[in-house]
C-alpha cells in the first residue's frame, strides 16, 4: 500500500523536484563547510540560513497549497500555524538555555524572571525534551486546526467566509501571544537561543544541517502531498474544490475530507515554524499578523496554486525579490508586493508554473495533432483546454 | 482645612475685586480692627465673631493674617496693621484700604496675641465668613472644598451658613457638607442617624469614603443604619458604572458601524470582498488632515467648520479611488471572490505606502472643533461632547444609507442588480455602470467615516488596518446583505466587548469576542439576520 503509495506520488516533475531537494540538501552544506572561504564555489554561512529560511517558507506555501489549491479553502490564517509550531520549538530552545540566561535561572526562561514568576507555567513543562516539542510542533497546529475546521466545516461555512474567520483566528492569536500573562514572552517573544539538541545554533555546522533538515523536510513534505493529491482521495479533494454540493451529493462526506486536508497542511505548516525559528533565531507575535498569511497566499498564487511545484517556485522568488528590494528600495516593497497581488489575480491566474504547464501542455496537443494531421490527412480538432 | 480656605479665599478676592463698602463702613471697620490691639485674650472672641459679622470680604485677609500672628498694633497711636518680615523691620500694610503703610522697627508695634482658642474662632470664623460670602460661586466653591476636605470644626460653619443660604444648589452642596461634617464631630445619634440617611439619598462616590470611615468610629446604634446606606450606594454606583459601560459600548459601537457600514455596501449588498476597505477609512481621515492644514494657515477662523467641509471632500475622494479601483480591478474579478479578496489586499498595500510615502508614517495632528471637545456629567455618567457627535453621525449616515437604498431610483436599481443580475439587465439597467456606483458609494461612505474617525484614533497610515477585520466581523455576525443587521451586530458586539472588558481586560475582552463570533457563525452561518430564499445561494 505504502509502494503503491508512493508511486503514484512520484510522476516525473515531483521526481525532479525531489532530487533536486535532496542533491541541495547534500551540496550546500558540503559547498559551506569544506571549501575554503575564498573558493569561487564557497557557498557563505548568510546565504545558507536565507535560503533554509526561504525552503521553510516554501513548505508553508506548500501546505497552503494543499488546502487552497487542492481543496478549495483559502486559509488566511495558515501563518497562524506556521508560528505555533515556531513558538513549539521557540520554547524547546528557551528551555536549552538553561542557567545561561542573563538572570541565570536554571529552570525558568528570562523574560519569566523578569516577569517575577515563581514556577514554570503547566504549559511549559515537558519541552526541555526535543522529542516532546517536536511532538508539540505538529500536535499543537494539528488540534487548532482540528478544531477549528470540525466547527467551520460541519456547519459549512465556505468561501470568503472560512477566509474571513481564518483570519480572525490568527488575528485573536495574535493578540492573545501579545500579552504577558499568557507566558510566552508577550511582545517581544523567544529570542536568545544558544543550542539545539547540544550543538551552538550559530554554528557553521548547524546552520548547514537545518538547512539540509528544511530540504529534507521539504521533499518529505512534497512526496506526501503529492501522494495524497494523487490517490483517490485527493481527486475528490478536486472534485468537491470544483463543486462541493455535487460531491456531498454523491455520498462523499465533505466536511470529513476537508478536516483532513486542513489538519495536515496546518500540521506541515507547523513543521515549517519548527525549521524557521532557529534559522532566523526569534519568534515573536507578529509572525501572527494576519498580513503575513495573506503574504504567504501571493506566495502560491505566483507560483501557481493546485500544481505543488508552484508554491515552492513562488515562495523563493517573491522572497528572493523580497530580499533584493527592501536592500535596494525599502520604500517600493509595499508597492511591488501590492503591485503583484492585482497583476497575478488579474493576469497570471494560474501562476508562474499553472501557466507553463498549460502552454506546454497546448504545444504538445498541437503537436500531436499536426502530426495526426500529417498521418491521416485529417484535421482533428484541437483537444480541449 | 486651613490651606483649602486660603485657595477659596484666593478665589474670592480675584472675584470680588471692585470695593462695595462705602467710607463709612470703612471707618466701622477700622475701629473693629484697631480694637485688637487693646484686645484681651479672653475677649478676642468676641472681638472676631464681631468682625465677621461685617461679612465684608476685607475682613478675610486680616483674620488670616491674625491667625499667622501677622497682626501688629503700633504701639505710638493703637492702629492695627498687617504686616510683613523684613529682619528688624516690618513692612505694614493698612488693613481696610489694602495700600502701603511703609515701614516700622520692630520696637515701635507690639504683636496682637494668639493662642489656640483665638486660632479656632478664626478658622470658624474665616469658614463661615466665605460660606457667607455675598458672591454666590464663591459660597458654592467654599462648600465644595468642606465636602472634598471635611473636618468636624466645620461643622458650626456650615450650619449657619446653611440657616442663611437661599440658593437652591448651593443648599443642597451645604446640606451634604453638613452631613458630612456631622458624622465626624460628637453629635448625638439621632443626629447622625439624619445626616447618614441624608448622604444615602444624595448618594455619590464621594459619600463611600465618608460613610465607611464614619462606621469605623459609629457607636452599635448607627451602624446597621451606616451598612444599609453603604450598600444602597454601592448598588446604584454599580447601576451608574453599567450604564456608564453601556455609554462606552454604544461609542464603540457606533465607531465600528461607521467602519462597517460601507462594507455593508461593497461586502454585503454587492458580495466584493473588499480588503483595502479600511484604506478608505484612512484617505478619509488623511482628507480630513489635509482640509485643516489648508484651514489652519490659511482661514484659521474657519476652523470650527472644517469637519463640515472635510465630509464630503472626503466622500469625493474615498468615492473617486473606489470608482477607479472597480472600474480598474475588481469588475475583472466578479464572481472570483476569493480573488478579488487577495487584488484588493495589493491595492491596500499599496494605498498604505503611497500614504506613508507622501505624508510619512507618523501620526498626523488632527485637532477637534470646538464643539466637539468637553464633556458633560448626566446623572452619573460623564459624557464626551466627541463620542456623542459620533454615535449621532453614525445613525445619520444609517438612516440617510436606508433611505438611499429603498426610496430612491438608484437604491432600486441597486437592490434589483443585487438580486437578479440578468433580469435587471434585462430590463435596462446599465448594470456595470450601477455596479460602479455602488462600490464607490460604500468607498465614500468609508472615506467618511474616516472624518469622524480622525477625531478619536491616530492618523496614521495603518488607521485602516485596525478597522478592516472588526468591520469584517460586523457585518458577517449582523447577516450579509441587510443593513439592519449590521447597526444591531455593530451595537451589540460594541456593548459586548465594554461588558467583557472589566471582567477580562481589553485584550482578551477582544480575543472572547472574536471566539464568540466564531462559535456563533456555527449556530447560524449567515449571520443575525439572514436573506432568506434564492438569494441566500446566488
Amino acid at each position: 500500500m505504502i509502494t503503491s503509495f508512493l508511486v503514484k506520488s512520484l510522476d516525473r516533475t515531483i521526481v525532479i523536484a525531489v532530487a533536486i531537494l535532496l542533491a541541495l540538501a547534500a551540496l550546500v552544506p558540503a559547498l559551506n563547510l569544506l571549501t575554503a572561504p575564498d573558493h569561487p564555489l564557497h557557498v557563505p554561512t548568510y546565504l545558507v540560513s536565507l535560503f533554509g529560511k526561504y525552503l521553510t517558507y516554501a513548505l508553508l506555501a506548500l501546505a497552503l497549497d494543499l488546502v487552497w489549491g487542492f481543496c478549495g479553502i483559502l486559509s488566511l490564517g495558515h501563518a497562524a500555524f506556521f508560528a505555533l509550531g515556531g513558538y513549539a520549538m521557540g520554547m524547546y530552545l528557551m528551555r536549552q538555555i538553561g542557567a545561561r540566561g542573563s538572570y541565570g535561572n536554571p529552570l525558568l526562561p528570562d523574560f519569566m524572571v523578569f516577569l517575577n514568576w515563581k514556577e514554570l507555567p503547566w504549559f511549559w513543562h515537558g519541552f526541555d525534551m526535543f522529542w516532546f516539542a517536536a511532538l508539540m510542533v505538529v500536535v499543537v497546529p494539528g488540534l487548532i486546526a482540528f478544531v477549528f475546521g470540525w466547527f467551520a466545516f460541519r456547519s459549512r461555512v465556505n468561501g470568503v467566509y472560512l477566509s474571513i474567520i481564518t483570519q480572525a483566528m490568527t488575528y485573536a492569536l495574535l493578540l492573545a501571544f501579545f500579552r504577558n500573562d499568557m507566558g510566552f514572552g508577550g511582545n517581544n517573544g523567544l529570542t536568545d537561543f544558544k543550542d539545539i539538541l547540544g550543538f551552538n545554533i550559530q554554528a557553521d555546522g548547524t546552520r548547514a544541517s537545518l538547512f539540509a533538515a528544511s530540504a529534507l523536510a521539504l521533499a518529505l513534505s512534497l512526496v506526501v502531498t503529492s501522494g495524497i493529491v494523487r490517490s483517490k482521495f485527493g481527486k475528490v479533494l478536486v472534485a468537491l474544490r470544483d463543486a462541493e454540493s455535487r460531491t456531498r451529493f454523491l455520498g462523499y462526506r465533505v466536511e470529513h475530507m476537508k478536516l483532513f486536508a486542513f489538519t495536515v497542511s496546518a500540521m506541515m505548516a507547523g513543521v515549517a515554524g519548527a525549521l524557521y525559528v532557529p534559522q532566523v533565531g526569534i519568534i515573536n507575535p507578529g509572525e501572527f499578523e494576519p498580513g503575513n498569511s495573506i503574504e504567504v497566499v501571493i506566495w502560491t498564487a505566483v507560483g501557481g496554486r493546485g500544481t505543488l511545484i508552484g508554491p515552492i517556485i513562488g515562495a523563493i522568488l517573491v522572497n528572493g525579490g523580497k530580499s533584493i528590494f527592501t536592500a535596494a528600495f525599502p520604500e517600493f516593497w509595499l508597492f511591488a508586493l501590492g503591485g503583484l497581488f492585482v497583476l497575478v489575480t488579474l493576469f497570471l491566474p494560474k501562476g508562474v508554473v499553472g501557466t507553463a504547464q498549460h502552454y506546454l501542455a497546448r504545444r504538445r496537443a498541437y503537436r500531436a495533432a499536426s502530426r495526426l494531421e500529417n498521418e491521416t490527412g485529417l484535421a482533428e480538432p484541437m483537444a480541449a483546454e | 482645612m486651613y490651606r483649602i480656605f486660603q485657595t477659596v479665599l484666593f478665589a474670592l478676592i480675584l472675584l470680588t475685586a471692585i470695593p462695595t463698602s462705602g467710607l463709612r463702613a470703612e471707618e466701622g471697620l477700622r475701629e473693629l480692627v484697631n480694637a485688637f490691639g487693646e484686645a484681651k485674650l479672653s475677649d478676642m472672641d468676641e472681638h472676631i465673631a464681631a468682625l465677621a459679622k461685617t461679612g465684608d470680604p476685607k475682613v478675610v485677609p486680616i483674620l488670616e493674617a491674625l491667625g499667622e500672628g501677622n497682626l501688629y498694633a503700633r504701639k505710638a497711636d493703637g492702629q492695627v496693621f498687617l504686616t510683613k518680615e523684613g529682619g528688624a523691620t516690618l513692612t505694614l500694610t493698612d488693613p481696610v484700604t489694602g495700600e502701603s503703610a511703609g515701614e516700622a522697627q520692630k520696637a515701635a508695634l507690639s504683636k496682637v496675641k494668639v493662642n489656640n482658642g483665638v486660632r479656632r474662632a478664626v478658622r470658624t470664623a474665616l469658614g463661615s465668613l466665605t460660606l457667607l460670602s455675598p458672591d454666590r460661586e464663591a459660597r458654592l466653591r467654599a462648600a465644595q472644598s468642606v465636602l472634598q476636605s471635611p473636618n468636624a470644626d466645620a461643622l458650626g460653619a456650615v450650619e449657619s451658613a446653611l440657616a442663611a443660604e437661599k440658593d437652591a444648589e448651593v443648599r443642597a452642596l451645604l446640606e451634604q457638607a453638613r452631613a458630612t461634617t456631622l458624622l465626624m464631630s460628637d453629635r448625638p445619634a439621632a443626629e447622625k442617624k439624619e445626616a447618614v440617611r441624608l448622604l444615602r439619598e444624595k448618594g455619590g462616590r464621594e459619600a463611600l469614603p465618608i460613610l465607611s470611615s464614619a462606621l469605623g468610629s459609629a457607636d452599635e446604634t448607627l451602624k446597621p443604619e451606616i451598612e444599609a446606606a453603604l450598600a444602597s450606594i454601592e448598588q446604584t454606583q454599580a447601576l451608574w458604572a453599567a450604564g456608564q459601560n453601556v455609554w462606552y459600548g454604544l461609542s464603540l459601537g457606533s465607531v465600528l458601524l461607521l467602519a462597517a457600514i460601507g462594507l455593508a455596501i461593497t461586502f454585503g449588498v454587492m458580495g466584493i470582498i473588499n480588503m483595502a476597505h479600511g484604506e478608505m477609512v484612512m484617505l478619509g481621515a488623511y482628507t480630513t488632515f489635509l482640509v485643516q492644514e489648508v484651514l489652519r494657515n490659511s482661514y484659521p477662523g474657519l476652523f470650527d467648520w472644517s469637519l463640515a467641509i472635510a465630509l464630503p471632500l472626503a466622500f469625493l475622494v474615498t468615492g473617486a479611488v473606489g470608482l477607479a479601483m472597480e472600474r480598474g480591478v475588481i469588475r475583472f474579478l466578479y464572481g472570483r471572490p476569493l480573488e478579488t479578496l487577495l487584488a484588493t489586499w495589493g491595492i491596500s498595500l499599496i494605498l498604505q505606502q503611497s500614504v506613508r510615502t507622501i505624508f510619512g508614517p507618523t501620526n498626523q495632528e488632527v485637532g477637534n472643533p470646538s464643539w466637539m471637545s468637553g464633556a458633560f456629567e448626566l446623572g452619573g455618567l460623564t459624557i464626551t461632547w466627541n463620542r456623542l457627535w459620533i454615535i449621532l453621525f453614525a445613525l445619520a449616515v444609517f438612516a440617510a444609507l436606508l433611505f438611499l437604498l429603498k426610496k430612491t431610483p438608484m437604491g432600486l436599481q441597486m437592490r434589483a442588480v443585487t438580486q437578479n443580475r440578468r433580469m435587471a439587465s434585462s430590463m435596462g439597467i446599465r448594470t456595470p455602470w450601477i455596479d460602479a456606483l455602488t462600490f464607490a458609494l460604500g468607498s465614500g461612505i468609508a472615506g467618511m467615516a474616516g472624518v469622524a474617525l480622525s477625531q478619536i484614533d491616530n492618523v496614521s497610515p495603518n488607521l485602516g488596518q485596525g478597522y478592516i477585520i472588526d468591520s469584517f466581523m460586523v457585518v458577517v455576525f449582523g447577516g450579509v446583505g441587510n443593513l439592519w443587521g449590521t447597526l444591531v451586530g455593530a451595537f451589540s458586539l460594541g456593548i459586548l466587548n465594554k461588558f467583557l472588558e472589566p471582567y477580562a481586560g481589553a485584550v482578551l475582552g477582544k480575543i472572547l469576542v472574536l471566539v464568540l463570533i466564531i462559535l456563533f457563525i456555527q449556530k447560524r452561518p449567515r449571520g443575525l439576520f439572514a436573506l432568506k430564499g434564492r438569494a441566500v445561494e446566488a
